[in-house]
């Protein structure tokens, strides 16, 4: 046993203190053979009638009752990534040793999670634009469900659009100038106890449910000062809801602010509530706007405190401050609670509907933060 | 907030004191009739299904986090980020449309093979061999709805880690799991713990993809798998359409209930936020 340590950078030949590691194509072997290997497992079970892995009552043994092949193919995919997953650790754990069959392991149960945590949301996008696009058409966006039968195949959201829009447009009113005022205080001018509590405060607000805060309106506006449910009550509830995200944001774009810019405009002899329109607001108005988006596009989608204050309406109402309003997500839960497939079909299309209008929110809303980034 | 809790209060008082059975430890629902009722069991529904929606969201969250942070190319990362926010993004009614219509029926073949090898687990067991509209399916879809907080949570502390002590893990041999185990996850205990907290909050205030995944009943039962169900939130939206005066005070009584339960969650979590912190300032 000659060990040759004369030459740095020829350690082949030497014995070594780290274990051999694997290479990429490794993988790719042990992925194809465990997918060969379970293939031919599923075949010669599937055909002698005995599927691993049953969805019918009456288990192992027995024909299946209503596996379809897409249901087939996603537990087959299952299977064949658990079994990869294991198969990959063994091999790892054979040639490279356990500590790093364990971060190999890891990482495909994390890549899993990831897949996992995507899923929803492509399966959820797929299933609304399919289900949606039956019914959108023009004649859904342009007609109310006035004197239209839960089991008619007729109807539109009309009204919905309609409330949706106005209510969330006063929603948005109010609570903008609101809560850019709340996050200029907190962040200009308050200091100490107040803006601690101030700020506690908001952040607790975020974590306030919707329903709660569609309680809140109704049990202040509606039962106790008797003003009826209304579109507009419904704004107040959305308010609630919008302002603590509107503050938020609003505080972390004025943070953002460089101090220079500020100690230039005092250097000058600006008065500082001028500093704070001229200077300051301005210089964080993209960033603004995209926090406001991002909580119109979330209070958009709100049905629970729609429901309780704004009740929903099958006609057009163009007034949002006196008598029931229709919305979209308050028109999606009343429709898909009737048993008729017409009724179901519209809620999709209306939920179609809603999606594009966030959707669309959201990303103006991120083009505005890339595109109108504050250097500094 | 004081102002949410006050009139909450004040609407609630009539209707509670003329309840004729135990406001909180009773089953039933019935205030404009009999005017029994209390929130005994959409109480237990609300946590049974907000807990079950933990257990199965939490470890997913946590994983898209680490995997955002720490695994994925910054190229890729970005994007990926951007897809769970986007989650965040969608109304929860569509999320209670698409769990009612599609995910309870593809949920049924999965529920069929737990009660069958599973069922002598108590809460696995379904006797009646009838599936669908169950907490298990509500407990998915919030676990679904909770899973872009915790993630984005998660994902700004484990990004906060100082990367001189991951740096050491890798100098000492660390492969990238032990760097994770070592390094990463001690840091951002307090941070994942309170965007737990947070994800039960938003979990057990979710009212209109509960209310429309759930078959409404009011019995409190451990069996999952079983139609059944209910929590404070769903309740309300399901009741307030025909409740009268009485009903609808009992029905603010019960949302009280529920604000109460997330202002102490949130308090709480905030809290874990702050001192967590404050230690990483120091």
């Amino acid at each position: 046993m000659s060990v040759t340590t004369s030459s740095l950078d020829t350690p082949i030949g030497g014995p070594s203190l780290a274990r051999p590691r694997l290479r990429a194509w490794a993988f790719w072997v042990t992925a194809v053979a465990v997918y060969v290997v379970l293939r031919l497992l599923f075949l010669f079970t599937v055909q002698s009638g005995q599927p691993m892995f049953p969805a019918g009552d009456r288990g192992f043994g027995q024909a299946v009752d209503a596996v379809l092949p897409a249901q087939a193919a996603v537990q087959f995919l299952l299977i064949f990534v658990v079994g990869y997953v294991l198969v990959q650790t063994i091999v790892s754990a054979t040639v490279e040793g356990w500590r790093h069959a364990k971060d190999r392991f890891m990482t495909s149960l994390l890549t899993v999670a990831m897949v996992i945590a995507v899923l929803p949301l492509v399966s959820v996008l797929v299933y609304t634009v399919t289900q949606g696009v039956v019914k959108l058409d023009g004649y859904f966006l342009s007609h109310s469900m006035r004197a239209v039968a839960e089991t008619d195949p007729n109807g539109g959201a009309y009204q919905a659009i309609i409330g949706t829009l106005e209510q969330v447009g006063l929603a948005t009113v109010i609570s903008v100038p609101f809560g850019i005022m709340v996050a200029v205080y907190l962040v200009e001018y308050s200091s100490g106890r107040l803006g601690r509590v101030v700020s506690f405060f908001v952040d607790v607000m975020t974590g306030l449910p919707s329903i709660v805060a569609g309680l809140f309106v109704l049990a202040l506006w509606v039962l106790l000062l008797g003003q009826g449910v209304s579109g507009f009550a419904g704004s107040l509830a959305l308010v609630i809801l919008m302002l603590p995200t509107v503050v938020r944001s609003t505080e972390e774009m004025l943070k953002l602010v460089p101090v220079t810019l500020r100690e230039a405009s005092f250097a000058l002899g600006v008065p500082k509530w001028l500093t704070v329109v001229r200077i300051v607001l301005p210089t964080a108005v993209p960033g603004i706007i995209t926090g406001v988006m991002l909580a119109v596009s979330r209070v958009m989608g709100e049905t629970a405190p729609v429901l309780l204050t704004v009740l929903g309406n099958p006609a057009i109402n163009f007034n949002p401050f006196s008598g029931p309003q229709a919305s979209l997500p308050l028109y999606v839960f009343s429709e898909v609670g009737q048993s008729s497939d017409n009724a179901v079909a519209r809620a999709w299309s209306a939920a179609l509907t809603l999606i594009i209008i966030v959707l669309v929110l959201n990303l103006i809303a991120r083009a505005v933060a890339r595109f109108t980034r504050v250097n500094g | 907030m004081a102002a949410v809790a006050a009139f909450l209060i004040y609407q609630a008082i009539p209707a509670v004191s003329k309840d004729k059975g135990n406001f909180f430890t009773t089953f039933t629902w019935d205030p404009d009739g009999s005017q029994v009722f209390g929130i005994g069991a959409v109480a237990f529904g609300s946590v049974l299904t907000s807990v079950l929606a933990l257990i199965i969201g939490v470890p997913v969250a946590v994983g898209v986090a680490l995997y955002i942070s720490q695994y994925a190319p910054k190229i890729i990362a970005r994007p990926l980020a951007y897809v769970v926010d986007l989650l965040a993004a969608v109304p929860s009614v569509i999320f209670g449309l698409w769990g009612a219509t599609f995910l309870v029926a593809h949920m049924v073949p999965l529920s069929r093979f737990l009660a069958r090898y599973f069922g002598w687990i108590p809460i696995f067991s379904s006797p009646d061999n009838i599936f669908g509209k169950s907490v298990f399916a509500a407990g998915v879809v919030l676990a679904v709805m909770m899973l872009p907080i915790v993630a984005a949570i998660s994902r700004e502390v484990f990004v906060q880690t100082p990367r001189e002590h991951m740096e050491g893990a890798i100098a000492l041999g660390a492969t990238r799991w032990e760097t994770i185990r070592m390094t990463v996850l001690p840091y951002g205990r307090s941070g994942v713990i309170s965007a737990i907290v947070l994800g039960f909050g938003r979990a057990i205030g979710e009212t209109i993809a509960v209310a429309l995944v759930l078959s409404a009943n009011y019995s409190v039962s451990w069996k999952i798998l079983v139609p059944g169900g209910n929590t404070i939130a769903a309740n309300i939206a399901n009741r307030y359409g025909d409740a009268g005066s009485i009903g609808q005070g009992a029905l603010i009584a019960s949302g009280l209930v529920l604000f109460v339960i997330t202002l102490v969650v949130n308090f709480g979590a905030r809290y874990v936020v702050r001192r967590g912190a404050k230690k990483a300032a120091a």
